[in-house]
């Protein structure tokens, strides 16, 4: 590049190049670029109150109402207390539908052309999902702890505080590997009024045909077969056990069965969709 | 390979499904020059800069920019290139200076570093005094300076700007051209895509005009003006109902059949000679006591050359912001 010699001369003291980097170099800015990017996703909750807002009083919002519309109905067939039943369960719901803002980020990044900026630029590939995931993750974190401590003034407790932790690291592993079906779904969405919906409509029947809010026992005997079986219902089982105190091996390795089996399947799909995914 | 040309694309195709987006486009950018390609919405121009800039794999071709095949080694490409795309690719949250410091370090710059030039590029746009305001305050033009000094942050030697100026209002967009102009006057490749023909006759030194995914004409722009017919005579009859009337009048004068434009009363005419014609064509239309409400003679302009290679004008209305308009950021 022999014609470059005189302007490039700066361009080379400011930009470092891959070509000359090792291995450990490329691995760190696998990290720090993924840092970045999870950090520019973190300034949109930060900067926009409404999102703080709707991310805060929806959970209380739901916790309250359930809690008090249909707790009493509900405590006859739960056998106890209702919002120690319910609060594992409406964890997991949060989590979960906090991780379809994952659908509608990727989208709006896309129809806006910040995916081609991202891509045109020299930095990791993975790093793009990778910070979009990781900062949804810490969304559904921070939504779940207000909701936690709502719960507590309204009467939840952990039985023991240790596997209750637990509990609330497996919801939010749970809700990490969501985040990935969600940016799957938004790359293959593109549009962000569709991502709207798309984002979370296939929640419903997972949230609501599960045990999260009521015990399956009522249902009819197909929906019950489904409702069993299906991840929400699992993971939120062992979050409730976790929760309530009873450490269960088997409902553990079931639930992070589940999740590591999400991540395996839907990551590389999300990377595979973004790497040939056009804005337009 | 030549190695005074910084951008060559050869002979490049690409699919979507049915729609041959390019079909066999070929054109190389000398080096520190700058390259515009011309061509209506749906000529295929971004889908060749998303080709040149790693964005997007060709069906078949060869790309190569700054020596590097593009297809071979995207990442060392990323690194020598910069990239405008069509829409302002900010971000609305961020503050301008947050925006650029974060493509810096995108770039792996030190901290320290990236700060440093966030602040150069700021004073280089006249973006200082609004540097630590969120960009969602800032106006069309002042998002397109952003991008544009996003592009430049790793101080590219090749430059690709996609439709730099569609959107903005005349001020704005002169603006704009000032500042392309500075950024390519330290030598700097620049490949420039436009529907506007002004613009590629204000910045480019090449002009390669593409329709339909090919190339149908390349050269200076004085080179495609040269091909046509020498003058134009741009005729607007105060009575548009006379507009017909006026071009059978005229046609003897051309070579061609005049164009016109009923609503607007206009009636252009293609002459050998403009200033022998005048005459004639006042005495003409005043013999039929067709009014004449202006008359303008001119040289041809690209739109001329585009509608003889073509058959079609490139509309020049001011061109839509296409961006969807969606307020809404989140909900659910």
């Amino acid at each position: 590049m022999s014609q470059h010699s005189l302007t490039s001369a700066p361009a080379k003291a400011l930009v470092p190049m891959a070509g000359e980097a090792g291995v450990l170099k490329h691995l760190w800015w696998n990290f720090a670029d993924t840092y970045i990017v999870m950090k520019r996703n973190l300034m949109y909750f930060v900067r926009e109150p409404q999102l703080l807002i709707f991310a805060t009083v929806q959970p209380i919002m739901f916790l309250v109402l359930f809690t008090y519309v249909f707790g009493g109905v509900i405590s006859f067939s739960t056998g106890g207390d209702y919002i120690n039943y319910l609060m594992p369960g409406i964890v997991i719901q949060s989590i979960i539908f906090a991780s379809s803002n994952t659908t509608v980020g990727l989208s709006l990044d896309l129809s806006r052309g910040m995916i081609d900026r991202f891509r045109s630029l020299p930095m990791s590939r993975a790093a793009v999902l990778a910070g979009r995931t990781a900062a949804d993750t810490v969304r559904g974190f921070f939504t779940i702890s207000i909701m936690l401590m709502a719960g507590y003034v309204i009467g939840f407790r952990f039985a023991d505080w240790g596997t209750g932790l637990a509990g609330l690291l497996l919801a939010v592993a749970f809700g990490y590997a969501f985040t990935w079906i969600s940016a799957t779904i938004g790359l293959l969405v593109k549009d962000p009024e569709a991502a709207q919906v798309a984002g979370f409509i296939w929640l419903f029947p997972l949230t609501f045909a599960s045990s999260i809010f009521v015990p399956t026992r009522t249902m009819p005997d197909w929906l019950r077969t489904f409702a069993e079986n299906q991840p929400v219902s699992i993971v939120a089982g062992t979050v409730r056990e976790l929760m309530t105190g009873t450490v269960n091996p088997d409902g553990i390795a079931t639930s992070l069965a589940w999740i590591i089996g999400i991540v395996v399947v839907f990551m590389p799909l999300a990377v595979r969709q973004y790497a040939k995914v056009a804005s337009r | 390979m030549p190695q005074n040309e910084s951008i060559i694309a050869d002979n490049v195709v690409k699919h979507f499904g049915d729609i041959k987006a390019l079909d066999g486009v070929s054109l190389a950018a000398e080096t520190g020059k700058v390259l515009g390609l011309l061509g209506p919405n749906g000529a295929g121009k971004t889908t060749l800069v998303r080709i040149l800039t790693t964005l997007l794999k060709p069906d078949s071709g060869r790309v190569v920019v700054g020596g590097l095949d593009v297809l071979r080694q995207k990442q060392r490409v990323r690194e020598i290139i910069g990239l405008a795309g069509q829409y302002a690719a900010v971000d609305e949250i961020l503050t301008g200076r947050e925006n650029l410091v974060m493509v810096g370090r995108l770039y792996h710059m030190p901290r320290h570093i990236a700060k440093q030039r966030a602040a150069e590029l700021l004073e280089q746009f006249a973006l200082t005094d609004a540097a630590d305001r969120s960009v969602k305050t800032y106006s069309g033009g002042m998002r397109r300076r952003l991008d544009l000094a996003a592009s430049m942050v790793a101080r590219p030697n090749i430059l690709f700007l996609d439709e730099p100026t569609t959107g903005l209002d005349a001020r704005a967009r002169i603006a704009m051209w000032e500042t392309i102009r500075e950024l390519v006057s330290d030598g700097t490749t620049l490949l420039l895509t436009t529907q506007y023909l002004e613009e590629a006759d204000e910045l480019a030194d090449l002009i390669v005009v593409i329709d339909h995914g090919r190339v149908i004409a390349e050269g200076t722009a004085d080179q495609l003006k040269a091909n046509m017919a020498a003058d134009f005579i741009d005729i607007t009859v105060a009575n548009p109902l006379q507009v017909a009337q006026a071009s059978e009048l005229l046609r003897p004068l051309s070579s061609e059949a005049p164009q016109t434009d009923d609503q607007r009363g206009h009636v252009v005419l293609s002459v050998e000679s403009g200033v022998q014609s005048v005459a004639e064509v006042v005495r003409l239309l005043d013999g039929e006591d067709i009014h004449i409400a202006e008359l303008n003679l001119r040289r041809p302009t690209l739109n001329d050359v585009f509608l003889s290679i073509t058959g079609e004008a490139i509309i020049e209305e001011e061109a839509k912001p296409k961006r969807r308009g969606f307020g809404r950021r989140r909900s659910a």
